[in-house]
């Protein structure tokens, strides 16, 4: 870091945003030559409070150069278990799911073990700094307003990464782009519980009106604890009742959960939308949930961001390199990033539109007939055939996705 | 100020935040600010998971 004086902090590449996505994109500019590297995370301290289920597949950690740890992995399951509302049940195994199962985090030692592999690459860290506008010369962005502990000051960087989440405003001030439609939004309220009685080698979740839009999870932390959470379709919210009050009513009519204690709770919102057309401008990139690039499906947000975090640094150290931080220079990052992950967004995007209108005794079907068959693949389309098989009529809505 | 916010409440999770048609919240760590750009719409009071947000006046 280049101080100017007490108001202007200069840099080549500044990452607005200290959670993992932010982290391994300032990791990647940082290992393939940037040498002032900075992140700003308005937090006190990275990875707390956690506001994650923290279930997450294992199958990705290569691609990104982690090793797998007991650190930040609590726990590893064999599969899932799906419900629906009547109670019929199937599980997917592990040779069966390929990405879809694998383990549960530790989201704030896992956060705060991805800051220390890019303070390895010579990445600094800013904490409880907040950026709080955009600057912009001549539609270029050129760096951040910020604010630490009550002083405000300028950071000038050649490109600035916006990895600030799913709230957002990097790339609004920027005027990249608009907010989030609210059918895309999930609104989620978890506890972690522990003395709870639930089978601990497998995710749960539970399907239809018990959380309108969306699901209930419950991801083992260990026998007897659990995240146990949900999200709920911002449109589908009932009322007067918020994700918290669902979450108790599903919690009270659960055997294995009613009699356990909640030590821990968390609050936050998920964006199930489609990738934007751009997540680029002059001067800008944004990553991870910021871009969108959530899987629609399940609202998991690290394994696309983090793959997508690591082109962005790759991209962002060629464009630093040479000079040439626009939107043109960008589309090798665009062309990257969607090459690798945008059809299976949007096949999942196209599944999540058709879900949240399935009725519980549409979920019934499904689930007990999936539950009949030994699906080798866990495709939409595989599983469409299932279900067509037993209830064809209630696969004529998803007929084009087949 | 058209929302008011409960810190009681709130759990500074930044749904509210992304749900913000107008980009007219914002959350500093733990202090979440409205600014004027705020048409009161209503959707970060439905956004929050606990109910943090009511429209100022109601």
């Amino acid at each position: 870091m280049d101080i100017q004086d007490d108001k202007v902090i200069n840099c080549d590449v500044l990452v607005v945003g200290g959670g993992p996505i932010g982290s391994t994109a300032a990791r990647f500019a940082a290992k393939n030559g940037v040498d002032d590297v900075l992140v700003i995370e308005k937090r006190q301290e990275i990875g707390s409070p956690v506001r994650c289920a923290e279930g997450i597949s294992l199958t990705w950690l290569d691609e990104v150069e982690i090793e797998e740890s007991d650190h930040f992995i609590k726990k590893k399951v064999k599969g899932s278990k799906l419900y629906s509302p009547n109670g019929n049940k199937m599980t997917i195994g592990k040779e069966l799911a390929g990405d879809e199962v694998g383990g549960v985090l530790e989201r704030d030692i896992f956060d705060k073990e991805m800051a220390v592999l890019a303070g390895r690459e010579g990445v600094n860290f800013m904490l409880k700094t907040a950026a709080t506008d955009v600057i912009k010369e001549n539609g270029k962005v050129t760096g951040v307003k910020a604010k630490k502990m009550g002083e405000e000051f300028e950071i000038h960087a050649d490109l600035v990464i916006g990895a600030d989440g799913f709230e957002s405003q990097v790339g609004r001030w920027a005027g990249l782009y608009e907010q989030i439609p609210s059918k895309d939004i999930m609104t989620c309220f978890q506890y972690r519980m522990v003395d709870i009685d639930i089978e601990p080698d497998y995710t749960h979740f539970y399907l239809g009106k018990v959380a309108p839009g969306g699901y209930v999870w419950i991801f083992p932390k260990g026998d007897d604890k659990a995240n146990v959470g949900l999200g709920v379709q911002l449109n589908q919210l009932d009322g007067n009742k918020s994700p918290k009050d669902y979450l108790d009513e599903f919690i009270d009519s659960h055997e294995g959960l009613k009699k356990g204690q909640a030590v821990d709770m968390v609050a936050g919102g998920v964006s199930v939308g489609h990738p934007l057309d751009s997540v680029t401008m002059d001067g800008l990139m944004m990553v991870g949930d910021a871009a969108r690039v959530v899987d629609p499906l399940t609202g998991g947000g690290i394994a696309n961001g983090m793959k997508q975090a690591k082109i962005a640094g790759e991209v962002a150290a060629e464009a630093v390199e040479k000079g040439k931080v626009d939107e043109d220079f960008f589309s090798r990052y665009e062309e990257r990033w969607r090459d690798r992950l945008e059809d299976k967004i949007w096949r999942n995007y196209m599944a999540k539109e058709k879900a949240v209108e399935l009725s519980d005794e549409e979920f019934d079907k499904i689930i007990d007939a999936l539950s009949e068959v030994d699906l080798t693949e866990l495709t939409t389309e595989a599983i469409l055939k299932a279900v067509q098989k037993k209830y064809p009529e209630l696969v004529e809505s998803f007929k084009d996705m087949l | 100020m058209s929302v008011e916010v409960n810190f009681e409440k709130c759990m500074h999770c930044g749904a509210c935040v992304g749900a913000c048609p107008e980009n007219a919240l914002f959350l500093n760590d733990v202090a979440l600010e409205v600014n004027e750009n705020c048409i009161e719409c209503g959707l970060c009071v439905k956004g929050c998971p606990v109910q943090a947000l009511s429209l100022g006046g109601a």
